[in-house]
Formats: C-alpha cells, sequence, structure tokens
C-alpha cells in the first residue's frame, strides 16, 4: 500500500497519544488500523459519511449523537488523534489510576469524564443542563414511535423531577452524577479493547 | 433475591409470650417425635393384623358371625403415609415459626443450622422410642420432590442481567473450579490412604476410582445450602451471583464426574478414551440441560399466550413445564438443575407479560412457599438421616478430608481468580475472593449423590457417608455461622437496598446504545454486540409469537414506567395521600410531586369520617380494588365476551342489585368514576367504552398518560360525564370495570371538586386491600 505511506503512524505520535490516552501501543496501531479501514477517502480523517457507513451504526437509536460525540465544535473531519481522544473516554480504568491522587488532571477515562461524556451526548446546546425537551429527544430516540408524546411527557417530568434537587426543572451536571451514583459506571462505560 | 424468611411478629409481644410460644412448640416436637414411631410401629402390627385379617376373612366366608357395627374405629395404616408426611411438613413448617418468635436467636445462628439440629433432635427421639427412623433423606424424595422447587424458584427470579454480566467468570469457577476440586480432593486422599503401609487398615483397600468418585462427590458447591446462609447476610450482587450461579451452573460438572467414575469404578480402569468420552459428555450434558430446559420454557410461554380465558390455572403451567423440564433432563441423565435454570430464565419475561397480576403473585408465592418448605425439609432430614445412618467412623479419612476441602477450594479460587482479573473489566479483589471461597458450602445434594452409591461396588460407602455428613456439617455450622461476623469485619459491601429510579432505568438504557454504537465504531464484537444483536432478534421475532397482543411491542423503558407510576399511586392513597389529591389539578404535575405521607399509624381521632353504610364502603371499595388491579392485566381484548369471561370480577346481576341500593345515596356524595387508560388503548380509540347503566357509580379515573394532567389521579364529578356516558356501549359484566374511551384525547374530563369528607373516604378504602390479599408489589423490573 505505496500510496498509504505518508499516512502511517509514526512512532513520535504513538508516544504522544499514549501519553494523553492511557492506550497501549498494540492497542493503538489496532486502533489505527482500523481507522484508515473506515477511511475510504484516505485523507487521514474522518468525515461523517464515513462514519455513517458502519452498518450497526445507522440501526442504533443513538448513532447520529455518537457520531456528533467524535467530532469538535463547527468541525466536520477529524483527525487519529481526536478519534483516539474520543475513544479514550471508554479505556477501563485500572486499579493504578484508582489510586493515583489526580495531580495534573484527571486521565480521560476517569468516572467523572465517561459520565461527562454521556452527558454531553444528551445536552446538544452546551448549556450545562438537560432540558426536558433534550430529555425528550433522546426518549424519542430509545423508545421508538409507537409511543405518544403525552406518554413521554410524562416519563421525561418524572425523570426531571427525581434527579433535579435545585428546582431548576432541568438535570445540572453533578444531578446527573449524583443519579447515576449506584450504578457502576466503570464497568458499563468500559470496552475491553484486546488485540 | 427477596428473602424467604418468615416474618419477624412486631415487638409489642409481652416478654412472656415468646417463651410461652416456645414451650408450646417444644410440647407439639414431642408430640409428633413420639407419634412417628407410634406411626412407624404400627405399621408392622397392622401388617401383620392384615394377614391375620385375610386368613380370618377366609374363614369367615364360611361361618358369617356376625359382628356388632364398630361405631368408631381406628385404621391409621389406611392414612399412615400421607399422614406422616403432613406431619413432617407441619414440623418444618413449625419450627420456622418457633425460630423467628425468639428474640435473638435468628441473628446469631443461621436457620439452617437450627433446622439440621432440630433434626438431630428428632431423629434423636425416634430412635430413643426403639422404632426405626424412616428413611427420609432417600435419594428419589430428594431428588423428585425436594429439590425441583428450590432450584425453580431460583431460576425463576434469577437476576439475568448480573448473571449474563459474570457469565464468564461463573462458568470458570463452576467448571474449572469443580473439576480440580475433585481431582485433588481425590487424588490426595488417595495418597494418603495408602501411606501407612505398618498400620494396614481398612483404607488401603480404597482404590484410585472410589476416591475419585468421592472426590467429585464432595467438591460440588451446594445451591441449598449457599442460599440458605447467604440471604441473610446480604452481600452484594456481585459475590452473591458468583457463588450462587457456581452452585448452580456446577451441576453438570458434578453429574458427569458422578456417573464416569461410578460407571468405571467397577471395572477399576479409566482409559483416554474414556476421559475424551467424558469431555464430550460434558458438553452434551450442560448444554442438553439447557436446551431442554429452553425448549420447555418457550412452550411454557407459547402456551401462556392463549391463557386469558382460563386465568386461575395460569400458574399451573409454569409449574408443570418446569418440573417436566427437569424431569425430561433427568431422564437422558441430562443436568436436570440446569434445566430448570433455563426453563425459569426463558419463560419468565413471556409469562409475565401474559399473565394476570394475580396470576403472578400466586406463582410467586407458591414458589416462595414450596422452595421455602423444602429446604427447611430438607436441613431437618439431614439432622435425622445423621442419627439414623449407619456410621463408619475413621479418623484419618474425616480429617483429611475436610482438611483437603478447605485447602481444595482456597487454593482453586485463589488461581482462578487470578487467571479470571486477566479478562475482567471489574476486577475481583482479595475481600471478595476470600468470600468466594468461604462460600463454599457443601450440602443435601454430595448426601444424597453418596447414599445413592450402590454397596456392592463401594464397601466403604458408610465411611463416605459419614466423611460427607462431617463435611456438610462443618460448612454449614462453622462457616455459616461465621461468615456474617466475617462480612461485617471485612467490611465487604452490602447488598443496596434502594429500588431502581426511572433515571437508573433511562440513563442504563441509554449506555447500553452507546456503548454498542461504540464498539460498533471500534470494529469491536463484544458484550454489547451481541446483547444488542439479541435483544433485536427478541423484539423482532420471538416477542411476537410468545407475548399476546398489545404488549408485545411494548418497548421495555414504558413497562418500567408504568409499573413505577403504578406503584407510587397505590403507595400513595394508601398512605393517605388523598387530601392532596384536589392539588393535583393542574396539568403538568406529575406524580411525584405528591409525596405520599410517611406512614403513620392511623390516629382515630385524626380522621373524623362521616358514616357510610357499610354495603357502600364495601362496594366503593371493590370497585377500586378491581379497577387497580385490572390495569395490571392490560385488557386487550375488549369484547364483552372476554370481560364477562373474567373469573374473578363479581356477578353483574349482583351488582344490579347494589346499584338499586345506591340509587338513594345519589344526592348526597358527588361520585367518582374510576377507570383506567394505559397505553395500550390510546392505540385503540374503540377500545372501551363507558356503560350509561353505570353512571351512578363511584368510580375514580387514574389517567396515566393524557394531555391535560399526566400522571394526576382526577376525581371526576361523575354528572359531568353523563353525557358521554350516553354514547357508551351496554355492558354487562362486574361491577367495577368501566373503561373510557379515549376517543378524542384532548376531551379529558375535568377534574371535578371534592370536600375533604369524601375524599377521606376514598383514602380510607382504597387503603383496605380487601379479602383478596395482598398485591405485593414486585421489587425489580422482571425484563432484563
Amino acid at each position: 500500500m505505496g500510496s498509504r505511506a505518508s499516512t502511517l503512524l509514526r512512532e513520535e505520535e504513538i508516544e504522544e497519544i499514549k501519553k494523553e490516552t492511557g492506550f497501549s501501543h498494540s492497542q493503538i496501531t489496532r486502533l489505527y488500523s482500523r481507522f484508515t479501514s473506515l477511511d475510504k477517502g484516505e485523507n487521514g480523517t474522518l468525515s461523517r459519511e464515513d462514519f455513517q457507513r458502519i452498518p450497526e451504526l445507522a440501526i442504533n437509536p443513538l448513532g447520529d449523537r455518537i457520531i456528533n460525540a467524535f467530532f469538535p465544535e463547527g468541525e466536520d473531519q477529524v483527525n487519529f488523534r481526536g478519534f483516539m481522544r474520543t475513544l479514550a473516554h471508554f479505556r477501563p480504568i485500572e486499579d493504578s489510576e484508582k489510586n493515583k491522587n489526580t495531580s495534573t488532571s484527571e486521565p480521560l477515562n476517569s468516572r467523572t469524564n465517561k459520565l461527562l461524556f454521556a452527558f454531553r451526548l444528551y445536552d446538544l446546546d452546551r448549556d450545562d443542563k438537560i432540558s426536558r425537551d433534550e430529555l425528550l429527544q433522546v426518549l424519542r430516540m430509545m423508545v421508538g414511535v409507537n409511543i405518544s408524546d403525552e406518554q413521554l411527557g410524562s416519563i421525561a417530568d418524572r425523570t426531571i423531577q427525581e434527579a433535579d434537587t435545585n428546582g431548576d426543572s432541568s438535570i445540572s451536571f453533578n444531578e446527573f452524577i449524583k443519579v447515576l451514583e449506584k450504578v457502576d459506571v466503570e464497568q458499563k462505560m468500559s470496552i475491553r479493547f484486546l488485540h | 433475591m427477596s428473602p424467604r424468611r418468615g416474618f419477624r411478629h412486631p415487638g409489642s409481644f409481652g416478654s412472656s409470650l415468646p417463651e410461652r410460644g416456645l414451650l408450646l412448640l417444644v410440647l407439639i416436637v414431642l408430640l409428633q417425635g413420639s407419634l412417628l414411631p407410634f406411626g412407624a410401629a404400627s405399621s408392622p402390627d397392622v401388617g401383620h393384623r392384615d394377614e391375620a385379617d385375610v386368613h380370618a376373612e377366609a374363614e369367615e366366608k364360611h361361618n358369617f358371625t356376625k359382628k356388632p357395627f364398630p361405631v368408631l374405629s381406628f385404621e391409621y395404616k389406611h392414612i399412615q403415609v400421607p399422614f406422616e408426611i403432613s406431619l413432617w411438613v407441619l414440623l418444618a413448617s413449625l419450627m420456622k415459626l418457633g425460630f423467628h418468635l425468639i428474640p435473638r436467636l435468628p441473628g446469631i445462628v443461621p436457620e439452617s443450622c437450627l433446622l439440621i439440629l432440630v433434626g438431630l433432635l428428632v431423629g434423636g427421639l425416634i430412635k430413643l422410642a426403639g422404632q426405626k427412623v424412616p428413611p427420609v433423606l432417600d435419594s428419589n424424595l430428594f431428588f423428585f420432590c425436594l429439590l425441583p422447587p428450590i432450584i425453580l424458584d431460583a431460576g425463576y427470579f434469577l437476576p439475568i442481567r448480573p448473571f449474563m454480566e459474570n457469565l464468564g467468570t461463573i462458568l470458570m469457577f463452576a467448571v474449572v473450579g469443580t473439576l480440580w476440586n475433585a481431582f485433588f480432593i481425590g487424588g490426595l486422599l488417595y495418597a494418603v490412604c495408602q501411606i501407612q503401609p505398618n498400620n494396614p487398615s481398612d483404607l488401603h483397600s480404597l482404590e484410585l476410582l472410589p476416591c475419585l468418585l468421592f472426590g467429585s462427590i464432595i467438591s460440588a458447591v451446594d445451591p441449598v445450602a449457599v442460599l440458605a446462609v447467604f440471604e441473610e447476610i446480604h452481600i452484594n450482587e456481585l459475590l452473591h451471583i458468583l457463588v450462587f450461579g457456581e452452585s448452580l451452573l456446577n451441576d453438570a460438572v458434578t453429574v458427569v464426574l458422578y456417573h464416569l467414575f461410578e460407571e468405571y469404578s467397577g471395572v477399576g480402569s479409566v482409559t483416554v478414551i474414556d476421559g475424551v468420552l467424558g469431555v464430550i459428555s460434558f458438553f452434551v450434558v450442560a448444554l442438553g440441560g439447557v436446551l431442554v430446559g429452553a425448549i420447555y420454557g418457550i412452550l411454557a410461554a407459547f402456551t401462556s399466550r392463549f391463557t386469558s380465558h382460563t386465568r386461575v390455572i395460569e400458574p399451573l403451567f409454569v409449574f408443570v413445564y418446569s418440573y417436566m423440564a427437569y424431569l425430561s433432563a433427568e431422564m437422558f441423565h441430562l443436568s436436570g438443575i440446569m434445566a430448570l435454570i433455563a426453563c425459569g430464565a426463558v419463560m419468565r419475561p413471556y409469562v409475565e407479560a401474559n399473565i394476570s397480576h394475580k396470576s403472578h403473585t400466586t406463582i410467586k408465592y407458591f414458589l416462595k412457599m414450596w422452595s421455602s418448605v423444602s429446604e427447611t425439609l430438607i436441613f431437618i432430614f439431614l439432622g435425622v438421616a445423621t442419627v439414623d445412618g449407619q456410621h463408619n467412623w475413621n479418623w484419618t479419612f474425616v480429617t483429611v478430608t475436610v482438611v483437603l476441602c478447605l485447602v481444595a477450594r482456597v487454593i482453586g479460587v485463589v488461581g482462578l481468580t487470578y487467571v479470571i482479573n486477566k479478562f475482567r473489566i471489574v476486577k475481583l479483589t482479595t475481600k471478595d475472593q476470600f468470600i468466594v471461597a468461604y462460600g463454599g458450602l457443601r450440602g443435601a445434594i454430595a448426601f444424597s449423590l453418596g447414599f445413592l452409591l450402590d454397596k456392592r461396588h463401594f464397601p466403604l460407602r458408610n465411611m463416605f457417608l459419614t466423611a460427607i455428613i462431617i463435611v456438610i456439617f462443618f460448612t454449614v455450622f462453622v462457616q455459616g455461622m461465621t461468615i456474617k461476623p466475617l462480612v461485617d469485619l471485612l467490611a465487604v459491601k452490602k447488598k443496596q437496598e434502594a429500588k431502581r429510579s426511572i433515571n437508573e432505568e433511562i440513563h442504563t438504557q441509554f449506555l447500553d446504545h452507546l456503548l454498542t454504537g461504540i464498539e460498533d465504531i471500534c470494529g469491536h464484537y463484544g458484550h454489547h454486540h451481541w446483547k444488542d444483536k439479541l435483544n433485536r432478534f427478541n423484539k423482532k421475532y420471538v416477542k411476537k409469537c410468545l407475548i399476546a397482543g398489545e404488549r408485545s411491542k411494548e418497548p421495555q423503558l414504558i413497562a418500567f414506567y408504568h409499573k413505577l407510576e403504578m406503584k407510587h399511586a397505590i403507595e400513595l392513597v394508601e398512605s393517605g395521600g388523598g387530601a392532596k389529591l384536589s392539588s393535583a389539578i393542574p396539568s403538568t404535575v406529575s406524580m411525584q410531586n405528591i409525596q405520599p405521607k410517611k406512614p403513620a399509624p392511623a390516629k382515630p381521632e385524626d380522621r373524623v369520617l362521616p358514616k357510610l353504610s357499610k354495603s357502600r364502603e364495601e362496594e366503593i371499595r371493590k370497585i377500586l380494588r378491581s379497577n387497580l388491579q385490572k390495569t395490571r392485566q392490560r385488557l386487550r381484548s375488549y369484547n364483552r365476551h372476554t370481560l364477562l369471561a373474567d373469573p374473578y370480577e363479581d356477578n353483574f346481576g349482583e351488582f344490579l342489585l347494589k346499584k338499586q341500593k345506591m340509587m338513594k345515596w345519589r344526592p348526597h356524595l358527588p361520585m367518582f368514576v374510576c377507570c383506567f387508560n394505559t397505553p395500550g388503548t390510546l392505540a385503540d380509540p374503540q377500545a372501551y367504552s363507558m356503560k350509561p347503566a353505570l353512571d351512578s357509580v363511584p368510580t375514580i379515573q387514574v389517567d396515566l398518560a393524557s394531555p391535560q394532567s399526566p400522571d394526576s389521579v382526577n376525581i371526576l364529578d361523575e354528572f359531568q360525564r353523563s353525557e358521554q356516558a350516553a354514547a357508551a356501549e351496554e355492558g354487562e359484566d362486574d361491577g367495577g370495570l368501566m373503561m373510557k374511551a379515549p376517543t378524542r384525547p384532548h376531551e379529558r374530563c375535568n377534574a371535578g371538586e371534592m370536600d375533604a369528607g369524601t375524599r377521606e373516604k376514598l383514602s380510607r378504602c382504597l387503603s383496605d386491600p380487601g379479602p383478596h390479599a395482598e398485591d405485593e408489589d414486585e421489587d425489580e423490573p422482571f425484563l432484563p
């Protein structure tokens, strides 16, 4: 594959990604080969159409939102660094990392950052609150077309009521964290990246 | 797992009452203890008498002499067997009752220990009376009558999600762990038995294969014992499912090893081919058992689809199909336990979507009752069988066995965890490993398997039995009693008692979809991918076949939500929150706003209720009760024939009579119209209609999903609705069932006013569960 020579991953890049995301060498190379197989245009970046070509994503209720999560604000292309940065959220938390004090900044796959990623998928307008409408949209996507709006509305109302502690009729990030404190997020939001 | 233990009596007893109760119990025990030998004694006598009778009769035929007519006669043999069985069951139940009357004992000593002691006592009494102890732990009785209810209860209520998530770990422990235990114990026992050439004893005649057989019998963790002990200590879900799942799944290994070694012990040698066949046999046994169970489960689910006309026998299908799954598996020497588990787990989501609420409650309580009684009986019988058995006590054998069991368990768990942790996201800590190792209790299955051994092939059978009993006693008593303080000492995470909230449900589903998407992006066919595929397959094909009517299309989230709302509504009214109901008129209010008051003991003077005639009250109660329960049933068919045919509902004739009585009350009280709108009906505008004849009947409308008032309970003034009622279909059927046609969803009835008096009446009425007993809420969502 001579034409791809220019897009091969350099060692320094691998090192940088390793430091930033915590993936191992073999994981990075494996994910890089996946990246290149998705990249039909062979320009080193992925566009939304590249993602939409994955068949299972099309039937996933949250497919569009997940795809959007990869692209930074306003951009239409994501390079390998960005790709890895997003995927880093789903790395399993290792025991050694659990005990390390948060010296500089939290690693991308800490519990808070995982929850923040999920929160951002709800909160499309980035106002740090999940409003009733945003919740309704997600519910509608997950539940399908057979259920009436009124019912979904009542579910959304109840959800917000359960979570809302400061009475602003929307779920803030802290309230979101509190509601999910019993859920084992470390396990639920981790994928074993085996080679 | 919801606790199966008896309830504690409220502590309002005087201090003399528990003692009196205890004394009474002891008396009853002694009485039964003495009756049983009497029963046993009378049978040989009666047997002789029978023969004598035959001769006498033969003679009598020749010279028929007239005897005085026996006014009162005593014939024990006639009813002997069922009578003795009932006595045992009664004894078991009374014991259970008794233990919870004693103030502090249940906290210190686990029930299983006490039951074994009782069994020892009863066995001792029987022996003292000089009679032959009935062979209570007969293997047929155990495997066909006592074990299936416990396993079915466990399988039906198995928490599927944690089980599947940890399936790899559980299988490793069950299969590899049990194999390791069996060979380690068997092999080392054989070695120990051979090491004393100077004092030749019985042990030397013990060959390798019987040792291995013994090892395989003793190595399996017992589900009955684990359930009995772990239920009382409330550890976190992960550990519970690990140990419990292991105890269930190792049955396949035990069956294969047992049959393998038993077959070849006679021959005396096992070749490599036999070993290979054994491995193949293991897969056949395990997978075959699961397959048989799954087939019966699907049959049961399919049958339940058609039971809407015969609600009364719905629970029977569940029980009979499961039992047949067990027996069919046993027929082919497959793993009966795995068949039962598979049957229960497969049929549950579909059956629960099809059956009525009452059937669901019935199934739950029957299973709990049977399994509870079974478990009690098993432990008592263990005690009795200990007293009875011909023991061959051999110090070396017994102590070595006990020590080896412990050592093998610890090494096995530690070694396996080391390997497993490489593949797990959430690793098992040392504390977890300790609990898993410590929780490896042996129980009655091991004893029954040992009991099955043929004395001709295994001359040392009695020695085996003695050793097995000692191991069982050790694990149940020592480990059972100390595990609770150890759990507290080590500060192991306990089970979280709080119920699942709608938030958790939504967000968990959300995360599932998210993870599936990410897995697809990475091209990684992991856990979520396959689960998603399975769910999709389930939704598309399976649910349509096995679930009747509308509910097949209902998303899981909606089902969960409705259960939650229903629970909340019932809770709310039961706690007397009726006073706040009028404020529920504004449309954006959800049920959440109306918090149920803390259930305070009702002080009679606080509630000033106007007098209601008894029949009127009973009327209201019946109507409300039937409607509250009807919702759960989610009527799909809506012609009058179906409604009429429901055996639970009152006679229409009876209703008409009462209606006449109620006509008198019309001017005095505003009436309430009671109807429920389930989401399925919204799609069917012609679904239900008002009955014009019943406009004077008190009813309450709980609109679960209406545009104006989403979740509030509307108390309507029925006079407002009379014009709508006019358009309704003539109906008969029971007094309370009325469904409103949501032809135009926007034209909801407005809430009427309600004065304080009727509000309180309403709450008082609803707080009475009525003679149809408690409708207990389910604790967890039944769909995984």
